[in-house]
């Protein structure tokens, strides 16, 4: 709470009229506390927060004499924009086959890692089998093993599968980041799940399968829809192993490609950079205004548990 | 953590192999291991056995193209009189406890901020989560740009503000590129750490708030006293992932500098692809990433007490 001491005659003082709906305590604060202790600093954390959207955007769409010309045009904002670096991006780079690439790993693993974390949530929730406990925690322990120290031993246990430079190599390996993350949240959502249900089930003469088929699966679409879209963001996002396996060019994901193409010394590339940063995390943007709650309660879920 | 290979198959021990198969089918523990096959091999395939794997590759001498032989700890003797290496360890804690600690404070004070109640509250939310949702790469390529040497707008505003007067080298300037990926990491960490510390405010009763005002409590004494007691497992869990991953960062630092200027901003993770992948030494790259491990067990070690605390507080019957 940043707002300053209560003192004894406001705490005390009877409720007044609330004409702007607020709860609880908010009458007691003045406007100009609130601009000042409220407005100000969320103002300036948001600002901050989205500055490199809007420079990223900008540059995409500025021509390339403003970019490189701060003095005679006011850098922060853009006269007669252009759509040249954008075009650029799609017509004369692999980029469509590169956004094609990550698009297609991240749904292929993301649909793998769910399927398989269906099952083994629903094992350990609900199946109680001998040891759930123990396996629970050594999932929540997978989640905490880092890409960056399995990389090299996972590099050459690549090459000895014969997966090098094949993006199925990407779709077999992203599922260890997902599994974990999404059967700890599936987890929580199966315990909300009345027991009932399934017993009743049971006693009709259901076996487990078709508990889960039919009873808990629809019930837990949100967690479902939640587990998905966090995981397909994490997948998109997933870099280190991405660089490591790829090397042609045309089977690259788009961050790596970002990187490793795109940088050719040219003072104007920062255009096509710029608009490749842009295009690259649009389709994840979309899909984040959509899914909103869902991304919040996948990430606020995981830790909660 | 040599338990994830031999416990995760434990399930289905039990039963002897004679059993029918019904008793496959139906039996609890069978079942079981049927519904964790696929997680536990994909898990047991691609993390538990490359994690043994790295600390073998560690102790031998491994290239890329060719089998490696046992060396003992040679790697470790050759890291340990390694000048960079130990720079590398130096900038990975820096780097780590700079960024966690301010993430925290400020991510802190922004889920304080946004817990109050405010007019396009829900949007502001959503915005405020947009760093987080972009992928790393593409944001810090943006950094990238606002970091040029030449074209570098945070210069240009100084210089019209007349604070400055010639560009800032952000990227080229040992101390400037430390400062500016530190930045760039509590960037996209804030949200993180603000969004999941805001999901643990909503938890907190007004009404402990109303109480603890009747009685005289200043804003600070509540959020010591009420705030901060109910929100300390959270915290606990949300800045060990945090720490944990400030630590084993490498996509940040790639896309910016790639460990320049001479080293100046190599991490560990970066050292280790820089020594293992891209100049071949897979031994020696697995031996630094092999050296992170310890640093790793620590945060879960706390991550595990935090947990342990917030059983306590609820009851034993939460799980």
């Amino acid at each position: 709470m940043t707002d300053h001491a209560v003192d004894h005659r406001t705490a005390v003082a009877p409720t007044v009229e609330k004409d702007d709906h607020s709860e609880g305590m908010a009458y007691l604060e003045s406007l100009p506390r609130r601009i000042v202790t409220l407005y100000i600093p969320l103002f300036i954390i948001v600002v901050i927060l989205l500055f490199p959207f809007y420079w990223m955007a900008l540059t995409s769409i500025k021509p390339d004499e403003q970019l490189i010309d701060m003095e005679r045009f006011n850098p922060f904002w853009v006269i007669k924009p252009t759509f040249k670096h954008i075009q650029k991006l799609l017509f004369e780079t692999n980029y469509p086959q590169w956004l094609w690439n990550t698009m297609y790993v991240a749904a292929a693993s993301t649909l793998l890692s769910i399927i398989a974390s269906v099952l083994a949530a629903y094992a350990i929730v609900r199946l109680r089998f001998r040891g759930a406990q123990t396996v629970g925690a050594l999932i929540f322990m997978a989640y905490l093993v880092p890409p960056s120290i399995l990389f090299i031993p996972l590099a050459s246990v690549i090459q000895a599968y014969g997966l090098f430079d094949s993006p199925l190599s990407l779709i077999l390996v992203y599922p260890t980041l997902l599994i974990p993350f999404s059967t700890w949240l599936l987890m929580g959502y199966f315990k909300t799940i009345p027991f009932e249900l399934e017993e009743c089930a049971l006693i009709d003469g259901a076996s487990r399968w078709q508990i889960l088929v039919k009873i808990i699966i629809p019930l837990a679409v949100p967690g479902l829809i939640s587990a998905f879209i966090f995981s397909f963001t994490l997948c998109w996002n997933e870099f280190i192993y991405a660089l490591t396996f790829l090397q042609s060019t045309q089977n690259k994901t788009v961050p790596v490609a970002i990187v490793n193409e795109f940088v050719d010394g040219d003072i104007y590339k920062w255009g096509s950079l710029m608009a490749g940063a842009l295009v690259g995390s649009l389709p994840l943007v979309i899909l984040y205004a959509f899914f909103v709650e869902h991304y919040v309660s996948a990430m606020t879920g995981a830790v909660k548990e | 953590m040599t338990t994830i290979q031999t416990s995760m198959p434990g399930a289905g021990k039990v039963i002897p192999r004679s059993s029918a198969w019904d008793r496959l089918r139906i039996n609890r523990n069978w079942l079981a291991m049927w519904f964790m096959l696929p997680a536990a091999a994909f898990l047991i395939l691609f993390l538990a056995y490359p994690l043994f794997l790295g600390v073998w590759m560690s102790f031998t001498d491994d290239r890329i193209g060719r089998g490696g032989v046992f060396v003992g700890l040679e790697n470790y003797e050759w890291l340990r009189d390694d000048s960079i290496f130990w720079l590398s360890v130096f900038n990975t804690l820096l780097y780590t406890i700079v960024a966690s600690a301010i993430k925290f404070a400020v991510g802190l004070y922004l889920a304080l901020l946004l817990n109050r109640h405010m007019p396009f509250k829900a949007l502001i939310r959503a915005a405020v989560l947009i760093p987080f949702i972009v992928p790393t790469v593409l944001s810090a390529i943006a950094f990238w740009w606002i970091y040029d040497s030449q074209f570098s707008i945070i210069s240009w505003s100084l210089i019209k503000m007349g604070l400055i007067d010639h560009n800032i080298n952000f990227l080229g300037d040992s101390n400037w590129a430390r400062g500016s990926v530190i930045f760039a990491n509590i960037w996209r960490g804030v949200p993180f750490v603000a969004i999941t510390l805001l999901a643990g405010l909503q938890t907190v009763s007004p009404s402990l708030y109303e109480a603890a005002t009747l009685d005289g409590a200043t804003s600070w004494q509540r959020f010591r006293f009420i705030t901060y007691p109910l929100l300390t497992p959270i915290i606990a869990v949300v800045m060990t992932f945090s720490v944990l991953f400030t630590f084993t960062d490498f996509q940040l630092i790639w896309a910016l500098t790639r460990g320049g200027p001479v080293n100046a901003t190599h991490l560990m993770a970066t050292l280790s692809y820089q020594r293992g992948i891209l100049s071949g030494r897979l031994g020696e790259g697995a031996a630094i990433a092999t050296a992170m491990i310890p640093f790793l067990l620590a945060a879960i070690a706390i991550s595990w007490f935090g947990m342990q605390r917030r059983k306590w507080q609820q009851g034993t019957d939460n799980d």
